[in-house]
């Protein structure tokens, strides 16, 4: 019995396991350089934008595999009109924002039409999205770069530029303050919350996990909370960007797990034909899922001029295979239906983490590639094989 | 007395939790045409996939012997070999391919690497004229009718060496004459080639006219076998072998408190969604009172899930018309929601493909149809939902370690409580319950009954859609019976027999609406 639930748990955190084991070796390759502070904070501000990307990825996934090929030209162009607006016509940086929003949202919602409403296969929709904004994105700039380094509250907002941290409210010592309270508020609130709703439930009578199980996974994510904080206090503290991530992430796994449009995408996904006699309206979920991710295009756009601290007609490319790969490697089914934003943020982590220590390897760009590519086929494969029940070769 | 061509042999084959074929012998001489007869889920088309290899060899027990030689068929290619060839209910022709690439699918003429078109063309050319069609070999098969279709399938069987064919249903979708061809052909091919056929069909005329033998299969075993000549072939005989069971204390008894007409439908038509001019339910009316069981039987394939998902939201057809009165209102129901608003609710026949999530917990799939009620301002309560899986779970007694548990991993009947719970979750005042105990053990189908009965004692409405008949006479205080989209009978629960009812089916059949 306690074997099964052992076996249960590695199953469930398998990528989790598989995350530590590549940090481990990468550590051992690099020297340790890997867990420098600076190398911990750029890991975030360097992937940002695939954690904002992926998690509304995950939401069209989750509609039955479905993915939204246009993310990166969607990402580009309203980089494009933001830059535009801000250097050519000297719009304030907030009325910018607001409209690049908007920008990104009806963008979202006019692919979300063709593909809910008139049920045209997504993949062609945002194939043909992929290439109208990449085109428009040129015209846009002109085939130009737009430079965007002097509107540094924009800028710094959305993390790029030299000054991109959280302040320090506690003078000057060596180590950032804000940045390790922050983390132990964070870590305190999460460790509050789990034992509330675990003596809760306990008291009803509910099934709750093995308290090793609970113990494991609390410590766990209050180790790495910590040591995160503690890296990023060393270097200059919390990056403005990490804030946007951690308002998307928290925002979009609660929305996920805990409302009732985030049922419907799950539910959708298992079955459309039985959500739809359930009097749910699935043309509606698609379309949510789509305008959605139009929406999170925009943020990831903000985040990438303001990263890059210009607008090139080049940006955003591949970024939709980041997110859809991290998206497959944190769990999410090709097939729709399962998968969570924590699931999906490990994908991202892994990914950002297998980058960024073949950089240290000095590895070759290309072969690079290769490995992501590799790695993101086995994460499918496991998922597929596991799911039928390890069956390896369907019969014919 | 001519060969023996097949013989099947102590045929038992289960499935979780069903048996679905239980000791059948089967004896098919060489040049006969057999009917195989039976009420739906009798085991018929289960007999046929085992004898082609559908399901494979060792799946199943007992023997198989054709052409004096015992078969152990892996897979339906096997038996193709042999010349053993099915055709199904639902032809299995690709719409946009030519007659000629159809017959040749998977069988392809000329090289490995290159299809011979000539030879694919004339081949295709000579069968279309044996089974005497006269269409060009290059027409698209979206093109030409069913009845066309079917005798393509036919020419394909012949393609390929049948020795012994296998037709499942084969008029089931054809108008009269073009059934008539048909069984005319099989006449005509038995005598020119001496080519055996088995027939599964419900149409008992057509048996009388074109069978040698008829084999009734009831409840996974065969019964009898009848012999052109010697034994009667008369209608009321058949259908005596296909019902004559006794009806033992199966059913829970109830009390009935029958009251005010709770949803009346008039003049109901329904055309199917892709052929637009084929009418699927046909002026149909019905009604059903507070407290009543509504019983509607018929033959698989009648209109009568096609007519109950109409009626929920328009689920289901196209251009469809008639009026609906729930509580004596005349309601326009245009959606699954508005459906649901009226309390209405609708219990599908396929679980796994319409109703459940299986790769979903029990909690999640009992509350689907109604999440408000267990969330405040779209934030889900999942404590309150827990509670309401667990009510429910010890309510209908589903028998499963938790409701964290995937459907999936749930038995049929299991399965079945899931989908009643979360419809009665939803609170309806009327259930279309549609084919609730289909695939499921004796022991829970006792259960569903009892929870039926509960819900009327609580005054709501059930109309029940069942192909069993000693299930609607059991459970129903009134029976619609209902046959190729019309509605052919009304009876009293008390006076409504078996035969009466396949009475009522079969002289209808096949008499076409002007």
């Amino acid at each position: 019995m306690k074997n099964d639930s052992v076996l249960g748990f590695i199953k469930k955190n398998t990528m989790i396991l598989v995350l530590i084991l590549v940090v481990a070796f990468f550590s051992w390759q690099t020297g340790g350089k890997i867990l420098y502070p600076m190398n911990v904070s750029s890991l975030i501000s360097q992937n940002a934008y695939v954690f904002i990307l992926a998690t509304g990825m995950l939401l069209c996934i989750l509609t039955g595999g479905n993915i939204d090929l246009s993310v990166g030209s969607v990402v580009c162009f309203v980089g494009a009109i933001g830059a535009i607006l801000m250097v050519n016509v000297g719009l304030p940086a907030w009325v910018v924002v607001i409209i690049m929003f908007v920008i990104g949202t009806l963008i979202g919602a006019f692919q979300g039409f063709w593909i809910a409403y008139v049920r045209i296969p997504p993949f062609i929709v945002t194939l043909a999205g992929m290439l109208v904004f990449r085109g428009l994105s040129n015209v846009v700039l002109n085939g130009l770069t737009v430079s965007i380094k002097g509107k540094t509250s924009f800028v710094n907002l959305f993390g790029g530029g030299a000054d991109c941290y959280i302040h320090d409210i506690f003078g000057n010592g060596k180590l950032n303050l804000t940045c390790l309270f922050g983390g132990l508020l964070a870590v305190t609130i999460y460790v509050v919350l789990q034992f509330t709703t675990r003596i809760k439930r306990k008291s009803k009578n509910y099934d709750v996990e093995p308290l090793w199980m609970f113990l494991v996974k609390t410590i766990g994510i209050v180790a790495v909370v910590m040591g995160f904080a503690y890296k990023l206090a060393q270097h200059k503290g919390v990056p403005t960007v990490l804030i946007w991530v951690l308002v998307v992430v928290l925002v979009y796994g609660y929305i996920t797990n805990n409302t009732t449009v985030g049922r419907y995408f799950y539910a959708v996904g298992g079955n459309e034909k039985a959500t739809k006699l359930s009097g749910i309206d699935t043309n509606k979920v698609y379309f949510i899922a789509y305008t959605n991710m139009g929406f999170l295009a925009a943020l990831a756009g903000m985040v990438t001029i303001a990263r890059l601290t210009s607008a090139q007609p080049t940006y955003g490319q591949n970024y939709e295979m980041d997110a859809i790969g991290s998206c497959f490697i944190g769990g999410a089914s090709a097939y729709g239906g399962t998968g969570t934003v924590p699931g999906v943020i490990v994908g991202a982590v892994l990914m950002g983490v297998i980058n960024l220590g073949m950089s240290l390897m000095g590895v070759d760009a290309n072969m690079q590639k290769v490995v992501k590519g590799a790695v993101l086929l086995a994460a499918v494969i496991f998922d597929v094989v596991s799911k039928r029940g390890g069956k390896f070769v369907v019969k014919n | 007395m001519a060969k023996i061509l097949l013989e099947m042999k102590n045929i038992t084959k289960t499935f979780p939790g069903v048996k679905a074929l239980d000791n059948v012998n089967l004896q098919v001489e060489e040049g006969e045409i057999h009917a195989l007869v039976g009420e739906n889920g009798a085991g018929k088309s289960t007999l046929m996939n085992v004898l082609s290899g559908i399901y494979s060899y060792g799946t199943y027990e007992g023997d198989i012997i054709y052409n004096s030689e015992v078969c152990k068929f892996n897979d339906i290619k096997d038996s193709e070999n042999k010349g053993i060839v099915i055709i199904h209910q639902e032809l299995a022709l690709i719409p946009y391919m030519t007659i000629a690439e159809n017959m040749f699918l998977g069988n392809e003429r000329g090289a490995k690497f290159k299809i011979n078109w000539t030879e694919t063309g004339s081949l295709a050319r000579h069968y279309l004229d044996t089974v005497g069609l006269k269409d060009s070999t290059q027409t698209l098969i979206k093109d030409i009718g069913v009845g066309k279709q079917q005798l393509v399938e036919i020419a394909k069987a012949l393609s390929k060496n049948a020795k012994l064919l296998i037709l499942d249903e084969p008029t089931s979708s054809l108008n009269e004459s073009d059934s008539k061809a048909l069984l005319d052909l099989l006449l005509r091919l038995k005598k020119e080639q001496n080519l055996t056929s088995i027939i599964i069909t419900h149409k008992l005329n057509e048996v009388s006219y074109v069978a040698d033998k008829i084999t009734v299969i009831r409840d996974g075993s065969t019964i009898e076998t009848l012999v052109k000549g010697v034994d009667d072939f008369s209608e009321p005989r058949i259908i005596k072998g296909m019902v004559g069971r006794e009806l033992s204390n199966r059913f829970p008894g109830r009390e009935p408190h029958i009251g005010e007409v709770m949803m009346e439908v008039k003049d109901w038509n329904v055309y199917h969604p892709l052929y637009s001019d084929r009418k699927v339910v046909k002026n149909v009316s019905m009604n059903v009172r507070r407290g009543e069981v509504v019983g509607i039987s018929g033959l698989m394939g009648a209109g009568r899930t096609e007519l109950a998902m109409s009626i929920f939201g328009k689920s289901y057809g196209e251009n469809i018309t008639g009026t609906l009165k729930i509580n004596g209102k005349a309601v326009n129901l245009n959606t699954v929601q508005d459906a649901i608003k009226h309390k209405l609710a609708y219990v599908t026949e396929d679980r796994k493909g319409n109703g459940l999530i299986l790769t979903n917990p029990i909690k999640i799939n009992t509350t689907l149809a109604n999440l408000d009620a267990v969330s405040k301002n779209t934030v889900i309560d999942k404590d309150k939902e827990y509670a309401v899986a667990v009510d429910y779970k010890n309510k209908l007694k589903t028998k499963c370690p938790t409701v964290e548990q995937n459907v999936g991993n749930l038995s049929g009947g299991n399965q079945q409580k899931v989908l009643l719970a979360k419809w009665m979750f939803a609170d309806p005042d009327i259930l279309i319950l549609d084919e609730p105990t289909r695939g499921i053990d004796v022991g829970a189908k006792y259960e569903i009954y009892c929870i039926i009965n509960q819900l009327v004692a609580e005054g709501k409405s059930v109309i029940m859609i069942s192909s069993e008949l000693p299930e609607v006479l059991g459970m129903c205080d009134r029976v619609y019976v209902m046959n190729e989209g019309r509605m052919v009978g009304e009876l009293d629960g008390k006076e409504a027999t078996q035969e009466k009812i396949m009475t009522y089916i079969l002289q209808s059949s096949g008499n076409k609406e002007v």
